[in-house]
C-alpha cells in the first residue's frame, strides 16, 4: 500500500464539509483520503480547530495534509493550526500547507491528483490550479 | 505586571466582554454575521477557566498563551484565531519574565499586533480590529517614549483603541463578509475594533487598579 497526501475540508458548515469530501473522495476514485473538518465544536456553522486537528490526525500518514478552507475564518483557523504544528511534539508533527484555492473544485482537483500517488507540492499545485479555472470560459 | 495582574486582566476583559456582547453583536449584525459578542463572550469565559486553572507558580507568559489556547478553541468566527493569536504571541514576547514592566508590556502589544497582522493580511483602513489596535500601540508606544509609567501607558492605549474603533465608523469595508457589501459597510463601527477598544480599556482598568 503506497502512501498518500491526505486532504482535509474546512468549512463553516458541517454539511457542506461532509458533501465536498463524498464528491472529492469519488474524483479520487474512492483512493483519496479526504476528511471533513465543518461545523464549530457543537456542530453549528462556525470553525473549529479542535476538529481540524481531528481530521488532518485522521487524514496523514505520513505523506503530508493538504488544506482547503471556505471562507473567512476557516481560513484563519487553518493557518493558525500550521502555525501551532510549529510547537506541537515531534511525534504528532504533520507536514500540513493550505492551498489557496476555492474549496469544492480545489477538494476535486487535489483528491483526483493525490490519488495517483504525487507527493504534497504536486497535489498543492493540482488544488491550486482550480482557482482560475473559468466556468463560462475566458472573458 | 505580574501573573496575577494579568490573570485579573483576563477576567475583567471577560466581564467587561459579557456586559457589551449585545452591544458587539448587535454591531455585527450591522454588517457581519450577527454573533461576535456572543463568540468572545464563549471565548472570554472559556479564557477564565483556563487561567484560573493554572498552577499558582504560572509565570505571565503561561497565563497568556493558555488564554489565547482557550480563545482560539472556543471563540466561533474569525476573532477566535484573531484575538487567540494576539494573546500567544504577547505571550512569547515576555517569554520567562517574572514581572511584565511597560517596556515588556509595549513588546508584548506590539507582537499582538504583528500576530493578528500576519494572520488575517489586514492593514489599517481596512475596517477591522487592525484599526483599534494600530493606534493603541502607536499611543502606547509614544507614551513610553515619554516616560511614562506602565498605567499611564495602557491609558494611552485604551483611548488610542477607542479613538480607532470610532473612526471605523465611516469606513468601507475591504476584509471579512462586511466587505461584501461595499458601501454598505460605511455607517457602522465595526465590531472586531469595538472589541479591541473593550479588551485594551480591560488592561488599562486593571492596572489602576492593581
Amino acid at each position: 500500500m503506497t502512501r498518500m497526501v491526505g486532504i482535509v475540508l474546512i468549512s463553516h458548515s458541517r454539511a457542506l464539509a461532509e458533501g465536498a469530501a463524498e464528491l472529492a473522495r469519488a474524483m479520487g476514485v474512492g483512493k483519496a483520503v479526504v476528511e471533513p473538518a465543518g461545523g464549530d465544536p457543537d456542530g453549528g456553522l462556525g470553525t473549529s480547530l479542535d476538529r481540524v486537528e481531528r481530521a488532518v490526525a485522521t487524514a496523514n500518514d505520513g505523506d503530508g495534509v493538504l488544506l482547503l478552507a471556505d471562507i473567512g475564518s476557516s481560513v484563519l483557523t487553518a493557518k493558525t493550526f500550521i502555525e501551532d504544528a510549529e510547537d506541537r511534539d515531534p511525534t504528532d508533527a504533520v507536514e500540513a500547507v493550505l492551498a489557496d484555492a476555492p474549496l469544492v473544485e480545489g477538494a476535486v482537483a487535489a483528491a483526483s491528483m493525490a490519488a495517483t500517488g504525487a507527493d504534497l507540492t504536486t497535489v498543492q499545485a493540482a488544488a491550486e490550479s482550480a482557482r482560475d479555472l473559468r466556468k463560462l470560459g475566458p472573458a | 505586571m505580574n501573573a496575577a495582574d494579568l490573570a485579573g486582566w483576563i477576567r475583567h476583559a471577560a466581564t467587561l466582554v459579557s456586559a457589551d456582547a449585545e452591544r458587539l453583536t448587535r454591531l455585527d449584525a450591522a454588517i457581519g454575521d450577527g454573533d461576535h459578542g456572543l463568540n468572545l463572550d464563549r471565548g472570554f469565559t472559556a479564557a477564565v477557566e483556563a487561567v484560573d486553572a493554572l498552577p499558582g507558580d504560572a509565570p505571565p507568559s503561561k497565563v497568556l498563551i493558555a488564554a489565547g489556547r482557550a480563545i482560539v478553541s472556543k471563540t466561533g468566527g474569525a476573532s477566535g484565531p484573531l484575538y487567540g493569536t494576539a494573546l500567544r504571541r504577547a505571550g512569547k514576547a515576555v517569554a520567562d519574565l517574572p514581572d511584565v514592566d511597560a517596556a515588556a508590556l509595549g513588546a508584548a502589544l506590539t507582537a499582538a499586533l504583528e500576530g493578528v497582522q500576519e494572520l488575517g493580511q489586514a492593514a489599517e483602513g481596512d475596517k477591522t480590529m487592525v484599526d483599534a489596535l494600530i493606534p493603541a500601540v502607536a499611543a502606547y508606544e509614544a507614551a513610553l517614549a515619554g516616560g511614562a509609567d506602565l498605567t499611564s501607558c495602557a491609558r494611552a492605549a485604551a483611548d488610542g483603541a477607542a479613538q480607532g474603533a470610532e473612526a471605523t465608523v465611516p469606513l468601507q469595508a475591504r476584509k471579512g463578509r462586511a466587505s461584501y457589501l461595499g458601501a454598505r459597510s460605511t455607517g457602522h463601527m465595526d465590531p472586531g475594533a469595538s472589541s479591541t477598544a473593550l479588551i485594551l480599556r480591560a488592561l488599562a482598568d486593571v492596572t489602576v487598579e492593581g
